[in-house]
């Protein structure tokens, strides 16, 4: 096989493409890793895993040079300066936003695997069938059953903790022991599920992090720097769990500082040949061929790929004879709910930081509820006692100032809501060809906004939380609404949706691009909604399915045709 | 805001200096205090490390200047404010000491750490009720940002986290309802 010639190639290396590394070279493939950024090493370039708070200059906060650099990081609490290097350079990677959007990239080996919120859940087939029901969008391929048996293959392999809660609208896992709830949080949980007849839940969050020793990584300990890379492993990363598999078949080859310029089509077959890299180092152009090709570049990125391959057969790029590829643009919106004191458990305190918080599973437009807008949301949150950040009405300054600071103070809870965003044919992406990146390289432009459905839901997002709460007994429960602007929750989705359909969908059933079947689209792109849970765990499992498939075929000798 | 904007935003920073040497004049001092940075001299952030202390002293645990939060608050108005906030923070520092000797007689620095409290006390009172009436595009008050910066300045020092908080660099485990009394520390971070 010559150097260029693979079984197969996968371009990204966060989450689904570190899966699809994995899975494609278990099974046999030789399988080339293209990543655009540099190589990030588990443990040894997790610069900052080891530091004190006292080892920043800024004790892990802004300079005006940071904002001046990074001026879409800094809308929101993702600029610091603790994990600056796993964040895209935005003077050389710069986008056009016809309407605000806030685009968070990781470009670099492992991409935002490292630096991800780990929550985990499954979709249901409230999820699956709600497009279908409500007549909006295109209906899923899939339902639960399809995907089910992919949960449980990705959870037992990642490392999910959580609870088994029997929730028809949040399908309990193949978990590692469930984080602990504080005794605040027990007692507000207890409350609800009573105040509300178990109508409405909150229990211990589900996330990507070890509560034991998991195959050869080491179990949390509890520092909640996860977001520095973590030395012992022990949250779910490209790093820490795929790409060690992967490289253990000695089937993998990973090559960082590789931009994926396009899909290499051949008019004949109908299919891809490989793909062209345009080396960001040294500005080379290679191209590289293979069997099959699995595009898990992230929803944006992905999606520019297709729109800049095939175009001497369609316009608007590979898989845009849909007229659906960039439309569609999802994400979660959220920054609203509420928080309150808690009295009665001023002799009760917590030790360790729990990388995790409490979830109220969605309960809006289900089981008989019908509200005025379509679809429901979640609630993530946890309580805690308050820090020296706090105003002390008694002492403003000196020594007993000092000594009450140096105590916690009231215990606060606080939840905030992740809703819905429907897919609107009009919220889109598209090339902007006069814009052009350090590469020469055209830019994205982003035209997306939430519109009324999400409004309306958002208004119940902050008076439930207040409602909730107060029903727990929580004093001085009170709304917030921070404002949100797409993109923020970093949840990006749905530019090449799967359908059933070619007119009308991007994607197959098993993530094949209708108009190449050998090309597959696993990471947020293929989304046909959005659920109101976080999505990573489900890019794992639809890319572990698609692999499977596409290897299954390729064995009957099928060749994907 | 481009890189020939920011470029006259440092000379405007620059220019925030010459408050600095009116501060200096008056406390009449060492006739070169050794610069810190671009904005601050050595004199300076003395007076900061004394405000520091102040706002919170030595007790059963060390002071703010242990921690040396002067320094810090030095570094985080040069590096981390706007140059708005910068000219606040420098004639704040210098009114500061000014009326601190209109009203003692001396500098802050010369004063006994009763008047000193007292003061600030006062100051802490004047900014909270500024912050109230003020207008959300109006500036903080300088003392709020000098008493914000120390609280982040020493809490998250080695002093402050390890001595006056209690610091776990790898609690390894995970307790939700731990017994807790009056007087325990609270966990740093």
């Amino acid at each position: 096989m010559s150097d260029n010639s693979y079984d197969a190639i996968v371009v990204g290396s966060g989450i689904s493409g570190g899966w699809a590394a994995k899975e494609l070279s278990q099974k046999g493939f030789k399988t080339l890793l293209l990543e655009r950024g540099r190589n990030v090493e588990h443990v040894k370039d997790y610069v900052n895993a080891n530091k004190n708070p006292w080892d920043y200059e800024h004790r892990g906060g802004k300079t005006q040079e940071m904002i001046h650099d990074y001026p879409v990081l800094n809308r929101d609490y993702t600029l610091n300066e603790a994990n600056l290097s796993y964040w895209v350079n935005e003077k050389e990677s710069p986008y056009v936003e016809t309407k605000r959007f806030d685009w968070y990239r990781g470009y670099h080996v492992g991409g935002r695997s490292l630096t991800w919120g780990r929550q985990s859940y499954r979709f249901s087939d409230f999820d699956f069938e709600a497009n279908k029901k409500e007549g909006i969008a295109v209906d899923w391929p899939i339902r639960y059953k399809d995907i089910a048996p992919w949960y449980s293959y990705a959870e037992k392999f990642a490392g999910i903790n959580g609870s088994k809660d029997g929730l028809a609208q949040l399908p309990d896992g193949d978990y590692l022991p469930p984080m602990e709830m504080n005794c605040v949080e027990k007692d507000v949980a207890a409350r609800i599920k009573k105040h509300y007849n178990n109508s409405r839940t909150m229990i211990i969050g589900r996330s990507a992090n070890l509560t034991a020793p998991h195959h050869d990584r080491t179990n949390c300990q509890y520092r909640n720097k996860c977001w520095l890379g973590c030395q012992f492993g022990a949250y779910f990363s490209s790093q820490s769990s795929t790409l060690p598999a992967a490289m253990a078949t000695g089937n993998l080859r990973l090559r960082p500082w590789s931009i994926v310029t396009r899909v290499l089509y051949d008019k004949d077959t109908k299919k891809a040949k490989g793909v062209e890299v345009l080396d960001a180092e040294t500005n080379e152009t290679i191209e590289y061929h293979a069997k099959v090709v699995f595009l898990c570049a992230s929803t944006m990125n992905s999606a520019w790929i297709l729109m800049n391959s095939a175009t001497d057969v369609w316009d608007g790029g590979l898989g845009s004879s849909s007229g659906e590829l960039g439309h569609n643009v999802m994400d979660h919106h959220f920054r609203c709910g509420a928080s309150g004191t808690v009295e009665g458990y001023e002799d009760k305190y917590y030790y360790g930081r729990r990388p995790n918080g409490i979830y109220v599973p969605r309960f809006r437009n289900l089981f008989g509820d019908k509200r005025d807008y379509l679809r429901g949301f979640g609630y993530q949150g946890s309580a805690s006692r308050d820090n020296w950040g706090r105003e002390i009405a008694e002492f403003n300054i000196g020594a007993e100032f000092k000594d009450a600071l140096s105590e916690p103070g009231n215990w606060r809870i606080g939840i905030g809501a992740f809703g819905e965003t429907l897919p609107y044919h009009d919220n889109k992406i598209s090339l902007d060809k006069k814009v052009k990146d350090k590469w020469g390289l055209p830019v994205l432009a982003f035209d997306c906004e939430i519109r009324e459905n999400e409004h309306a839901m958002r208004k119940d997002m902050m008076i439930d939380a207040q409602e909730m709460l107060q029903a727990a007994g929580v004093k001085d429960a009170k709304t917030y609404d921070s404002g949100y602007a797409m993109g923020q929750g970093i949840h990006e989705m749905g530019t090449a949706r799967m359908g059933r359909d070619p007119k009308t969908s991007v994607l197959n059933e098993w993530n094949q691009v209708w108009d190449a079947k050998n090309v597959f689209v696993t990471d947020g792109s293929c989304m046909t909604s959005a659920s109101c849970v976080n999505p990573s765990l489900t890019y794992m499992a639809l890319t572990a399915r698609a692999v499977d498939y596409a290897d299954k075929e390729l064995k009957k000798g099928n060749n994907i045709a | 805001m481009d890189r020939r904007e920011a470029i006259k935003k440092v000379a405007l920073i620059m220019g925030g200096t010459v408050l600095g040497a009116e501060l200096f004049m008056q406390m009449g001092c060492n006739p070169s205090p050794e610069k810190v940075n671009n904005l601050f001299d050595q004199d300076q952030l003395l007076l900061l490390d004394e405000i520091a202390e102040t706002i919170l002293p030595q007790t059963s645990t060390p002071g703010a200047k242990a921690a040396k939060v002067g320094a810090f608050m030095t570094a985080m108005v040069q590096d981390c404010y706007i140059p708005e906030d910068q000219e606040v923070f420098m004639k704040g520092l210098s009114d500061l000491d000014k009326s601190f000797d209109k009203k003692y007689g001396s500098s802050f620095l010369e004063g006994d750490s009763r008047s000193r409290t007292e003061f600030l006390k006062t100051l802490d009172e004047e900014q909270k009720k500024y912050a109230k009436e003020k207008k959300p595009e109006d500036p903080n008050h300088y003392f709020s940002m000098m008493k914000q910066l120390t609280l982040l300045g020493y809490f998250t020092s080695e002093v402050g986290a390890t001595k006056a908080l209690r610091y776990l660099p790898i609690p390894g485990r995970y307790d939700g309802c731990m017994d807790y009394k009056k007087g325990d520390r609270a966990w740093a971070i």
